[in-house]
């Protein structure tokens, strides 16, 4: 009796020492996603984040939300424009220039201070007002271009405002998603304890001290920042959509710009997810039972024609046979390991501006040799043409051997290929300043990747004669009435269904005139551990950490 | 002494005032826009003219470089364009990192290094020497961007004992000479360490012979030196050379190896260039350049200074 007596003590008291010891370890076992970027550095943490979409996938999406959003929750449709922290919004039937935006209530920084209209103006002043205290010349360059309408807002009541731009733009609803609202109240406490020797200085302070300790609205708040080292953000619990709170408590961004490395830093399990890994790598990655993640995204991997005098390019025969004669599917399978999607235009069919257009890019050499016999060209009358292009880049993909694989194919379509490589900084630097530059080199072409993610990125600023340099990346001096004329339309269409169509006859106007050679677009490849669940790659530049849990 | 540390003092100057003039119209003279860290690739020519004219990039070089030399001279290396912040803050800590790096590096190169050249120096022509001396070709001439990931393959993705990037589990903000630190250090600091291992191996093994084959050495033992004292000796007129070798190698050291601070991601002065130069960002890459440049040349002098102290026939000098 004695013994039973002392046998229950004892196991009492052991259930008891192992609550105690491990009830916290149970409590304070969070779950952590580790991501290696290809970013060299922490994009910044302001709102408007630098390092491209890269910069808006990791420092901007996360922390920070804009009136208007993506949905990032399909894998098989194209990602689509929805309402982020405005619940409405309509242009002024009198005055098109004047758009009304409804926000949403109940909404709160993450330093607990309210989203207001008050906020959404401070906002766009960040960025506008020259004279503002708060504006910020160091974010103006990677908004300003995005939103290029954009003029001035107002508010209207404390959930209204208005916003106006200087021309008809049905655009702006589009660019609003790269406008991420970062917290007054939040600037202004580091402003008030600023020091400086004007206000200009205190301004500048406040906005560094920002970008230690920000605050946005977004599903993840930050918690610990070590520049170029690590960003770590912690899940906001009060997040205004319940249905994406993160499912993880903390996510941890590491800067690793080179692929070996960030490759061997998946393998090792020092993260849980890579962007970019290393090509030659996916065999291996695969093999090991980790998971290669890749979609169709909105981006082009084309050659930008020149349409200046004398450009061969002008006869619409040397267009369309360049376009007929690329091998696109041998280009994904033999080169980049699938790694790829072929492209046929800026929009892939599926997308709401795809449209229909009559000429169809694909693979035909005969076709495209006969295209070229009746411009004047053949085997013994050959078409030089050269191209500018970078030995790497950003989004470039693999530039050296793409174009080289360019060059076998369009050989056999009686082009002589010339390929005139520079640094990418240096190419994009061109590329603003247009083929009539000297800095093109007498170029034709000109190979730069684009984000196709809005209207004006995609097409405008391309095929509107309007947009050539120094305004925008016409590069070409593309001057087509009717791209003008469906431009117009397009941009003063406030109807979304009919911007879309009359966006998509742009697009259709542009794959039959032939306006660029059309190669490839990226699938934003990323590896992780199979203890990742739940990530849905989306058709988009962006993506959405919510979902994603991990496993034990 | 006194006099010899002045003169060397001056005869720096001129040289700081060279690499701060070099490092500026270096960065200034490549082509290529240097708003791109600010810009979005697609930004247009008028936005981009536009904020030339703020950042003062429109305005002529003189004015520019004089302009960056006076805030330099006042402590002021201005501030990223990419992240807003000062780029002394940025530069310092990335140095404080390639030099504890360097310090690791450094202590395994040079003991190595000496160990080796001492071994093939007292055993030339041997096959203990062969060894030695093969060891430190392959020092000198192994990429070292290759070792790293050959280091990395093996011991973090197959092996999986060290990790394969990084400084440490919280960064470099929190890092500690603890074995979880320390573990984030062994990779690249091997791999940083097999160049000045090799160079001090091969200096050591020709001094050492060369000091061995000398009649002092035959006298020290013709008067019954016990073979340690011999050797004390033989160090003795070796260290001012090794000496040298050592601090030029550091100084590299501490210039950061963009390869291998990349290749582990180790936030160094070489990651930090390495940045720099990939976002355009003209203020810092300025700045690094210059720290290190002063970097360098302070170590230069403070070797030149050592090697006075150790040996008064190069003061004369």
């Amino acid at each position: 009796m004695r013994n039973d007596r002392s046998k229950k003590a004892a196991t009492a008291w052991l259930l008891a020492t192992a609550l105690v010891v491990g009830l916290p370890q149970l409590a304070s076992a969070e779950t952590v996603l580790r991501i290696g970027m290809t970013a060299a550095d922490i994009p910044r943490t302001l709102g408007q984040p630098d390092q491209g979409f890269e910069g808006n996938r990791f420092t901007g999406l996360t922390m920070y939300d804009g009136l208007t959003m993506w949905d990032l929750s399909s894998r098989d449709k194209a990602s689509v424009m929805i309402p982020g922290l405005a619940t409405e919004w309509k242009v002024d039937d009198a005055d098109k220039k004047k758009w009304t935006f409804k926000l949403r209530p109940g909404v709160k920084f993450h330093d607990g201070s309210d989203f207001n209209a008050d906020a959404v103006v401070w906002n766009v002043e960040k960025v506008l007002k020259q004279d503002a205290p708060h504006f910020d010349a160091s974010q103006v360059g990677v908004t300003a271009s995005r939103m290029p309408t954009l003029a001035s807002a107002r508010k209207i009541d404390d959930m209204t405002v208005e916003l106006t731009t200087k021309e008809p733009d049905s655009f702006l609803p589009i660019n609003l998603t790269n406008l991420f609202m970062a917290s007054p109240a939040k600037w202004k406490a580091f402003y008030d304890k600023a020091e400086g020797a004007d206000a200009k200085a205190k301004s500048q302070a406040a906005w560094a001290a920002f970008a230690r300790d920000a605050s946005g609205t977004g599903p993840w708040k930050m918690s610990k920042f070590t520049p170029r080292e690590r960003l770590e953000l912690v899940k906001n619990e009060g997040y205004w959509d319940k249905g994406r709170v993160p499912k993880v408590d903390r996510m941890v961004l590491l800067p690793m710009p080179e692929a070996n490395a960030r490759t061997a830093a998946l393998l090792s399990g020092q993260v849980d997810w890579v962007e970019a890994p290393a090509p030659d790598a996916v065999k291996e990655i695969k093999a090991r039972g980790f998971q290669l993640q890749a979609n169709e995204s909105p981006h082009v991997w084309p050659w930008q024609f020149s349409r200046i005098e004398g450009s061969p390019w002008n006869d619409i025969r040397v267009r369309k046979a360049a376009n007929l004669c690329i091998d696109r599917e041998g280009l994904k399978e033999g080169l980049l390991a699938g790694l790829m999607v072929p492209a046929t235009g800026t929009f892939e069919p599926g997308h709401p501006w795809r449209g229909k257009p009559t000429f169809e890019i694909k693979y035909d050499l005969k076709a495209a040799q006969k295209l070229m016999q009746e411009a004047g060209y053949g085997p013994n009358k050959k078409l030089t043409v050269k191209t500018q292009t970078s030995a790497s880049g950003s989004g470039q993909m693999q530039p050296l051997p793409m174009n080289e694989y360019l060059q076998q194919a369009l050989a056999e379509c009686y082009f002589d290929v010339q390929l005139d490589v520079i640094e990418w900084n240096t190419l994009f630097t061109n590329w603003r300043r247009g083929a009539k530059d000297p800095t093109a080199n007498g170029a034709n072409a000109t190979n730069v990747t684009y984000a196709a993610m809005d209207p004006f990125f995609a097409l405008v600023r391309f095929l509107q004669s309007s947009m050539a340099p120094p305004v925008s990346n016409n590069w070409g001096f593309i001057n087509n009435p009717k791209f003008d004329e469906l431009v117009t339309k397009a941009r003063q269409t406030f109807d979304p269904a009919a911007r879309d169509a009359a966006l998509a006859e742009l697009h259709a106007a542009s794959v039959d005139d032939a306006a660029f050679l059309y190669v490839a677009h990226d699938v934003s490849p990323r590896a992780m551990s199979p203890k990742v669940k739940g990530f849905v790659q989306p058709k988009s530049w962006f993506v959405d950490f919510s979902p994603v849990s991990m496993a034990p | 002494m006194f006099a010899y540390i002045a003169r060397r003092i001056v005869y720096v100057i001129p040289i700081v005032i060279s690499v701060a003039l070099v490092c500026f119209l270096l960065v200034h003279i490549t082509p290529g826009d240097p708003l791109v860290a600010v810009l979005p690739a697609d930004a247009s020519q008028e936005l981009a003219a536009q904020l030339r004219t703020a950042y003062g990039f429109d305005r002529p070089l003189p004015v520019q470089f004089g302009l960056w030399l006076w805030r330099a001279l006042h402590g002021d290396l201005g501030s990223s364009i990419a992240t807003g912040r000062p780029v002394l803050t940025e530069v310092l800590r990335a140095v404080g990192n390639t030099v504890t790096l360097a310090i690791a590096a450094a202590l395994i190169g040079f003991t190595l290094g000496l160990m080796f050249g001492l071994i093939a120096g007292y055993f030339r022509d041997t096959w203990i020497d062969k060894v030695a001396t093969s060891i430190a070709i392959a020092g000198v001439s192994v990429p070292h961007y290759w070792l790293g990931m050959v280091m990395v393959i093996i011991f973090s993705v197959q092996l999986n004992w060290l990790p394969a990037v990084g400084a440490g589990p919280g960064g470099s903000g929190a890092w500690g000479w603890d074995w979880e630190h320390m573990k984030y250090l062994i990779l690249p600091a091997i791999t940083t360490s097999v160049i000045p291992m090799g160079i001090v191996t091969r200096t050591v093994r020709a001094l050492t012979g060369d000091i061995l084959s000398q009649d002092f050495v035959e006298a020290l033992r013709a008067k019954g030196l016990r073979e340690l004292d011999v050797f004390r000796h033989v160090i003795k007129n070796a260290a001012p050379t090794a000496l040298a070798v050592m601090g030029l190698q550091l100084g590299y050291m501490l210039g950061g190896s963009i390869l291998i601070e990349t290749v582990f991601s180790w936030p160094g002065s070489g990651l930090l260039l390495n940045s720099a130069i990939f976002q355009r960002d003209l203020p810092l890459l300025q700045g690094t350049i210059l720290v290190l440049a002063l970097f360098f040349v302070a170590l230069n002098l403070l070797v030149d200074i050592a090697q006075a102290a150790i040996d008064p026939r190069i003061k004369r000098g």
